[in-house]
């Protein structure tokens, strides 16, 4: 098998494409930075010049709003100039190849790609085709990974929990279709988080899920007990009346996070969700805008994080 | 035109031998074996000492993409590249587009492929119309302009009723079909095996009972009309398990395996490569080992090349965009040499798998090296290093899992109906 293609030859971080198969020291080191950033983000002048000079595309060829423009803020903090592009009408309707698109916006002089793609592994394939300067962070493909999102998540837990190896975490809902679910519990395990728990029916939950290191819940309630930190996934409004749920509502009853089942968790336990929220189909109002809801901090502490990111792969 | 082909060891699946002589073709067939061919005037003396003279291979699954396809193939690369891979008779699906459901297509077909006058072509014919499941083909007429079965590639019958009676009508007349067992449903959006690996990945899923529920069904319809079945492309150990035990039962079937899927597994998905992207999907490990098993034991009756050509810019897409298949012809041979070298047996068993039991699904009389028979031989170094580059490759398909990988296996000469069509320069 070929090396990881997001690392270089001296195992620095290249790409960032996923956090499966990332080395501890390399996830440390991204949170360390990201923590140097959170103070920038809170100054009145909120700029440093570590990307000054150099080109980031926002390369989206599928919707997206926050992740984007998180992206387009931490770049512009790291003093970049960004590219937004919106793929969704432009050159891929007209029929050129994702490869054909990268090329010439490589001929434009870009330095870093921000890929979010639809289909699994699509930034894995535009990694293996630029230029040796030039870096693809993945900011999110089909099902298989949201790495920032997933430190994004592990910067949030650190920063409340501080110690990763005392930790049951619990993922709630869709993880079959969750990109953000898979990147996270590879950044868990490998920070040593002894119990990840993933709670939700078996039509959204993917076969063989726990050779990716976790237990497996059915029962919410049982699922949450004793949780320190419980991780709400979006559930997509086309997946909520068909061959995998019959409603929202019933998905609600089941697997709905509320006050109720909260309080089987650990009495400071934090509540996160990637975002956007379904309130009252995932998650309960009272519980999103709670007291052990983190789920604001989690945006801020993302451009901290994608700061974090943009800086080292730039400079490696 | 009378050649010798001198001091070979011969290897003769169908017979069990394996000794050096000498080998005379003359009027297309072969003429003469051992001492009276080496006493024997020819007008060409192939000296074959150091390599091995077996029956040219029949690969039961090979995509030449005319008509319609040219742009990722033509019969005229496909066909060099079949004599390259010293396949000498090749049965070609009928995906084409148009597919091969009409006479007139088939007709033209056969002429372009003998006008090349490489390898044997052996169509086989839509079992329905435009493959849509709906319309039985006028497998009659099909047969009169050569077809030799008829099949769906890789497109399923979703309506159980018309598969019944497409099979009924077959049997009638004795006309074999061929088919993948997958249940269309289950196999919907999927992309890879459904494990650990997918997972992983993030790609949708094919579970191993898309192709059982499939093969159930079709096993109950062959006991239901006695029409001979050829199971193409098994992918999945539970699969092995049932055509086992319908074997015992006796019911008139066989079945084959693509020469990947004896070699590879969803592991070798690695980081989404595209040339892994294959129909069915590679499964596991365990699968893997399962299908070589059986593909020894005589369960799976033949090896195929499964030969796809797809072009580099339908590969290089997303994995689950990328146009399924990977190109065979021509690492047939090194692939089934290394297969048999993993399960050390000898090469008149390893070759057996794509010379006289491909034969005898094909219902031909090559496939074996004795007096009479076509003119289908091989010459082959077992050794020779095989570097899979593009460039080395005369398929208009680069597409390969093994793009870069060093097998061994190259064919020196090839002839057909005892004429040379292929020498290695």
């Amino acid at each position: 098998m070929e090396r990881s293609p997001q690392l270089n030859a001296n195992g620095e971080l290249q790409h960032l494409l996923s956090i499966e198969g990332l080395p501890r020291e390399i996830l440390l080191q991204i949170l360390d930075t990201a923590e140097s950033f959170v103070g920038v983000t809170e100054r009145d002048i909120k700029k440093v010049p570590l990307l000054r000079g150099k080109s980031v595309f926002n390369l989206f060829f599928e919707p997206s709003t926050r992740t984007r423009t998180t992206f387009e803020i931490a770049a512009k903090r790291l003093s970049a100039d960004v590219i937004n592009l919106n793929i969704a009408v432009s050159s891929q309707s007209k029929g050129e190849s994702l490869l054909d698109t990268v090329a010439n916006l490589s001929a434009m002089h870009a330095d870093l790609f921000i890929v979010r793609h639809a289909s699994s592994g699509a930034p894995f394939l535009i990694a293996r085709n630029v230029k040796p300067h030039e870096h693809v962070i993945n900011a999110g493909d089909g099902r298989h990974a949201h790495p920032t999102q997933g430190l994004l998540d592990l910067f949030t837990i650190r920063h409340y929990k501080k110690d990763f190896t005392r930790l049951t975490v619990a993922v709630v809902g869709d993880i079959l279709h969750s990109r953000v679910a898979r990147s996270l519990i590879h950044g868990l395990t490998t920070l040593g988080t002894p119990e990840v728990r993933v709670i939700g029916p078996q039509t959204l939950l993917p076969t063989g899920v726990e050779s990716l290191g976790v237990r497996v819940f059915h029962d919410m309630r049982e699922g949450l007990k004793g949780a320190d930190v419980v991780v709400m996934l979006r559930l997509q409004n086309e997946r909520m009346n068909g061959a995998l749920l019959p409603s929202a509502q019933e998905f609600f009853m089941k697997y709905g996070l509320t006050a109720d089942k909260l309080a089987l968790a650990k009495p400071d336990a934090i509540v996160m969700h990637p975002g956007p929220m379904n309130r009252g189909v995932e998650i309960d109002s009272s519980v999103a805008d709670g007291p052990h809801s983190v789920i604001l901090p989690q945006v801020t502490f993302g451009i901290a994080v994608r700061m974090a990111v943009m800086s080292i792969v730039a400079g490696n | 035109m009378r050649i010798r082909i001198a001091n070979g060891r011969i290897v003769d699946p169908a017979s069990g031998r394996d000794a050096v002589g000498d080998l005379l073709l003359e009027e297309g067939r072969i003429a003469a074996l051992d001492g009276a061919a080496a006493g024997a005037a020819a007008d060409r003396v192939i000296d074959a000492a150091g390599l091995v003279v077996a029956p040219g291979l029949i690969d039961l699954a090979a995509r030449l993409r005319e008509p319609g396809y040219e742009y990722k193939a033509t019969l005229e690369s496909e066909m060099e590249a079949a004599v390259a891979g010293g396949v000498t008779s090749l049965a070609c699906m009928p995906d084409t587009d148009p597919p091969l459901d009409e006479p007139g297509l088939v007709d033209m077909l056969r002429r372009r492929a003998k006008a090349l006058a490489r390898a044997r072509v052996y169509p086989v014919g839509a079992l329905t119309v435009k493959l849509e499941g709906a319309r039985l083909t006028e497998m009659a007429e099909l047969t009169v302009s050569g077809c030799v079965a008829f099949s769906q590639a890789n497109v399923a019958i979703a309506d159980t009723q018309v598969l019944w009676r497409a099979l009924q009508y077959a049997g009638t007349f004795g006309y074999p079909v061929w088919l993948r067992a997958e249940d269309p449903w289950l196999a919907k959006g999927g992309v890879a095996h459904d494990g650990e690996v997918a997972t992983r990945l993030g790609l949708a899923g094919i579970p191993p009972f898309a192709e059982t529920i499939a093969l159930a069904t079709l096993l109950e319809l062959v006991r239901a009309t006695g029409t001979r079945l050829h199971v193409c492309r098994l992918s999945c150990a539970a699969a092995v398990d049932l055509i086992r035990a319908a074997k015992k039962e006796k019911l008139p079937i066989s079945c084959d395996v693509g020469i990947h899927y004896v070699h590879l597994s969803d592991i070798d998905l690695g980081y989404f490569d595209s040339h892994c992207r294959l129909e069915p999907p590679l499964r596991s490990q365990r699968d893997r080992d399962a299908l070589s098993r059986a593909l020894a034991d005589g369960t799976i009756d033949c090896a195929v090349s499964d030969h796809t050509p797809v072009d580099e810019d339908r590969k290089q897409l997303p994995f689950a965009e990328a146009e399924p298949g990977a190109t065979g012809l021509e690492v047939f041979l090194p692939l089934l040499l290394k297969w048999g070298a993993e399960r050390k047996l000898p090469l008149v068993k390893s070759l057996a798998r794509a010379t006289i039991d491909a034969a005898r699904v094909l219902g031909v009389g090559s496939g074996r090296i004795a007096t009479g028979a076509p003119g289908d031989v091989i010459v082959f170094d077992p050794e020779a290093p095989f570097r899979v580059t593009p460039e080395a490759l005369k398929s208009q398909g680069k597409n390969s899992p093994f793009l870069g990988y060093e097998l061994a296996g190259r064919v020196r000469a090839t002839l057909v109906a005892g004429n040379v069509v292929y020498e290695q320069k």
